[in-house]
């Protein structure tokens, strides 16, 4: 009954409600504009947490300054660490998510293309209501760790809010990332084209699956412990305060039960794009595709039974210590296979050095430098000497810098033109990745010294004498570097913004289905539906002499939803329901919810069946359209 | 750009170079030049953990140049396809047994050196225990068996096991002299155990390792080890009465009506702020200014007294200096630091 009323109802509105303009993007669940959306929201917070590097590293070159001090200080490099991880780093992978995997598994859109869009929206209500601290009192300075009860200080004075922004602004984002990750698994498992059975799916799409698995159980864990942190700032409760009952190792065991699995979100997608990267531009297929399948699925296994080596030195004690040390040194197994799979993939390749694949090589050995000290660092009795010194800053910075955002780089470096139309400039390009590489590597480098040599993380001065100078200096003149790399790569993005569409469908000669369709992708994706006849479906069609994939079906109108303003004004709602929890406005709070809770009735009471687009339209729209 | 590529390799090679250079950094501070046998130990764990990984690293480098030199694009190969490997099982077996081998090969000394770190040592006779405070941002020290309390300079007899038991009055610390032993955090909770022992008589630097708010990279301490007479004629001084000679008298009379609420002055009294019982000898002042320097230290200790803020901005000591908001003059600060270093 409703089916046919739907059908009724798209016949007679053939023309759907479209928007254009600033209207379009608040409203759009097209999966490759949220794409676009969150590689700009995540580019910006990228930009702000670079910059408050550079201001870290800038108190740190000379022994004894005093730019940024105590709690300036602190505020600093937990807006640095909280701002990269979860607004910079999370939606960039998002960003590629969006854009690449319905593309690579043959289908339409994501399953949930409104849940799509809440998710975005949620995750940038958060990450902006966290910086607008920064105008409000002071940001949060108790670390991207907030362990408690630093974290449950209250200032007496009420003017200082710094942890409840951070506390609130991480919810509302978390709620986001989370049902972006149950949309992703749905979507992965749901939605592939005919023929793409699992040990089909191309290696980004394989990491992505578990990362989404990652998120759908590793954020819980993030969540309780903020809601925690939230009644003892909010409403005097005492889970953490050791005085009135509660224990601060609480924190610290559930924030790192999400927070170990979350390094491992970041980590898998950023393995999925160096797989695609390196194989499309050694013109070889994935050497060992199953084990690495296999390697993917049992890391991510692994990430929630290692926590603990993170708080070896919170006194867990000699057994405790000693499980989660062998636990954490088996992990570098599966990580071993691939970084020998990915080497020989380049084995007798015909290898081009792109400036996507001279991110993605230059990751292997800078990712096997951060894997060395990862080892190192599960050997808690050597850690007692690591922990939360700058061996462990640069060793997490080898990981997340030196094999996420490489391979970020990488990653938008293959995929600009499938997203955009446009190549992004190589000249530029390789400027870009020199500056950046070999500022990377200055700035961190020294930093595995400076740890072992007596100088603790979260320190804004060091006495001179001890021998910290020279590392310190050359780490700030390399996190100078980086930066102006940065700014070669914004001229880069600007350049190509303003020249000719002139990416072609193909142009590195791809193995996947994204491939196959021009650039950018129109808006239903795929004209007909592709037939997946083995892995590497487009290379596979290519050896066989063909130039596109075999239609699954025959042509005819295409499905697409609509788009709602909803998702938007939901956040919205939320954000200014933080507000109100911050200043203690239970009014606005109360405001805010009603606002997120009459769109949620809006959306379930109104059926909205989406549209069609018809096949003399997609005749039309032969040269793609986005 | 190849040329260019293997320049770039140098880099971290130079940067070793200036580090071995530098010496590892100070005997004082750095955990590569430790001064004692838990944090010995623990160095030859980093050695032996890192020189398994540099085997590995070698075979991975190795692999890699050869691969990205022997297999780069030449011109005229743009459209040659090469041959397509699905994979291997006997290489496969073999990178997956190996590191296996190695990591079981690592795990042996870890779990012994893990057990043996991490060993209780608070009912051992022969040794000297502790009760190491965190404060926001000073540490407080207590020896029991002595009934003494003491602040910012550990004394300790060298050549002997130290048995600390830790425990926080509010944040989260971490106790950490790397030249000695590594750290464990001292909670507001259930109290943590370390032990350490010096080879020799010197000063060693401490520093807090949990993030404990404004001042947390201010919050140094020292480790005096001195030989065995040596400090029990420590111990009997800090037990004797304080004597005050004439000229520091008002001074004294200023402290008590200024100080006392949080400060004491006595063998074994603890208070809000440290106990300055034999202040005079500590090396530095709230851990960060020179005490020892002569021409420096009453300067210090009255820049101290007048603005701690402005030395470690967070700090809960008031500011006494009229400029600063407080209600003493110059001269009157100047009397309290002489009475303050005439205590020895």
């Amino acid at each position: 009954m409703a089916n046919a009323h739907a059908h009724a109802h798209a016949a007679v509105h053939h023309e759907p409600k479209r928007y254009t303009g600033l209207m379009d993007w608040l409203t759009t669940v097209d999966h490759k504009k949220i794409g676009i959306l969150y590689l700009i929201a995540g580019g910006f917070f990228f930009l702000i947490g670079g910059l408050e590097a550079i201001l870290i590293r800038t108190q740190l070159m000379y022994p004894d300054q005093k730019i940024f001090v105590g709690d300036t200080f602190n505020q600093l490099t937990t807006m640095h660490g909280t701002t990269m991880i979860f607004f910079a780093a999370m939606p960039l992978l998002f960003a590629f998510m969006n854009a690449v995997v319905p593309l690579q598994i043959g289908a339409r859109d994501v399953a949930f293309p409104f849940v799509n869009a809440l998710g975005f929206w949620l995750f940038f209500a958060g990450g902006v209501l966290m910086n607008t601290s920064w105008f409000l009192g002071g940001a949060p300075d108790a670390g991207w760790t907030a362990y408690a009860p630093l974290s449950s200080i209250i200032d007496p004075d009420g003017k200082f809010h710094g942890v409840d922004f951070y506390v609130l602004g991480l919810q509302i984002a978390g709620i986001g990332t989370l049902i972006g990750g149950i949309n992703f698994l749905v979507t992965i498992i749901n939605m592939r084209a005919p023929g793409m059975t699992f040990m089909r799916m191309p290696l980004f799409t394989w990491t992505v699956f578990v990362t989404s698995i990652l998120i759908t159980f590793a954020f819980p864990a993030i969540t309780v412990a903020l809601i925690e942190l939230m009644f003892d700032r909010l409403f005097h409760g005492a889970f953490f305060e050791a005085s009135r009952g509660g224990n601060n190792v609480l924190w610290e065991h559930l924030f790192w039960i999400f927070g170990h699995p979350e390094v491992y979100i970041l980590i898998m997608p950023a393995f999925g794009i160096i797989s695609e990267v390196v194989s499309t531009f050694s013109k070889k297929r994935l050497f060992g595709y199953s084990s690495m399948v296999f390697a993917t699925v049992l890391i991510g296994f692994l990430s929630f039974m290692v926590w603990v080596h993170h708080m070896f030195t919170t006194g867990i004690g000699a057994v405790g210590n000693s499980i989660f040390a062998i636990a954490t040194m088996a992990i570098a197994v599966p990580t071993g296979v691939k970084i020998f799979n990915w080497l020989f993939t380049l084995w007798g390749g015909n290898i081009r050095f792109t400036v996507a694949n001279l991110f993605a090589t230059a990751f292997i050995p800078t990712f096997v430098m951060g894997g060395v000290t990862g080892v190192m660092l599960a050997v808690p009795a050597a850690d007692f000497q690591y922990h939360d010194t700058y061996f462990v800053v640069a060793h997490f910075h080898y990981v997340i810098v030196g094999g996420l955002i490489l391979s970020v780089f990488a990653g938008l470096y293959y995929w600009w033109p499938k997203m955009f139309g446009r190549m992004l400039s190589e000249g530029l390009g390789k400027v870009h990745f020199w500056l950046f590489f070999i500022g990377f590597h200055l700035t961190f480098f020294p930093q595995h010294f400076l740890g072992l040599m007596g100088l603790p993380r979260r320190y804004f001065t060091y006495m001179p004498g001890f021998g910290l100078e020279t590392g310190n200096f050359i780490s700030t003149i390399g996190a100078f570097l980086q930066g102006l790399g940065m700014i070669v790569f914004l001229i880069n993005i600007i350049v190509t913004a303003r020249k000719q569409k002139d990416a072609g469908n193909d142009p590195w000669d791809g193995f996947t289905l994204e491939w196959t369709i021009p650039s950018p992708a129109p808006e239903y994706n795929f004209k007909q539906t592709p037939l997946v006849r083995g892995l590497d479906a487009f290379w596979k069609e290519k050896m066989a002499g063909n130039k596109e994939m075999t239609p699954a079906e025959p042509i005819g109108p295409i499905h697409m939803p609509s788009p709602s303003i909803l998702p938007f004004v939901m956040s919205l709602g939320l954000f200014i329901s933080g507000y109100g929890f911050i200043y203690h406005h239970y009014i606005v709070s109360g405001a805010g919810l009603v606002i997120t809770i009459i769109s949620m009735f809006l959306r379930s009471l109104f059926d909205d069946h989406g549209w069609h687009i018809e096949p003399e339209e997609l005749e039309e729209h032969k040269g793609g359209k986005a | 750009m190849n040329r260019l590529k293997k320049c770039m390799r140098l880099i971290p090679l130079f940067a070793v170079m200036a580090f071995l250079l530098a010496g590892c950094g100070s005997d004082k501070l750095s955990a590569l030049q430790p001064q004692g046998p838990v944090a010995r130990e623990q160095l030859f764990l980093m050695k032996f953990s890192l020189s398994i990984m540099v085997l590995v690293t070698i075979v991975v480098f190795a692999i890699y140049v050869w691969v990205i030199v022997r297999y780069r694009q030449r011109k005229g190969q743009e459209n040659k396809i090469p041959k397509q490997v699905e994979g291997s099982h006997v290489l496969e077996i073999i990178w997956t047994t190996i590191p296996i081998i190695l990591l079981l090969v690592l795990a042996v000394p870890t779990v012994y050196y893990t057990f043996k770190h991490s060993a209780d040592h608070r009912a051992d006779k022969n040794a000297i225990h502790v009760k190491v405070t965190g404060h926001q941002f000073w540490w407080q020290f207590e020896y029991p068996d002595f009934n003494i309390a003491t602040a910012q300079n550990l004394v300790v007899p060298a050549n002997k096991t130290i048995a600390l038991e830790l425990a926080s009055a509010d944040v989260s610390h971490a106790f950490w002299v790397p030249s000695l032993a590594g750290k464990v955090d001292a909670n507001p909770g259930p109290v943590n155990v370390l032990y350490f022992q010096a080879d020799k008589i010197d000063m060693f630097q401490g520093r807090c390792a949990e993030l404990c708010g404004a001042s947390h990279a201010l919050m140094n301490f020292t480790v005096q080890s001195m030989a065995e007479a040596d400090f029990q004629k420590w111990v009997d001084k800090m037990k004797s009465p304080v004597t005050v000679p004439a000229d520091a008298k008002p001074g004294e009379a200023l402290f008590k009506e200024n100080c006392m609420a949080c400060h004491q002055v006595s063998a074994q009294g603890l208070g809000v702020g440290p106990n300055l019982n034999g202040f005079a000898s500590r090396p530095y002042i709230a851990g960060v200014l020179d005490n020892q320097d002569a021409a420096k230290k009453d300067d210090n200790l009255h820049k101290w007294i007048a603005d701690p803020q402005g030395q470690k901005p967070g700090t809960k000591m008031p500011a006494f200096g009229q400029n600063f908001g407080g209600n003493l003059t110059d001269d009157q600060i100047n009397q309290i630091v002489k009475y303050l270093h005439s205590l020895n």
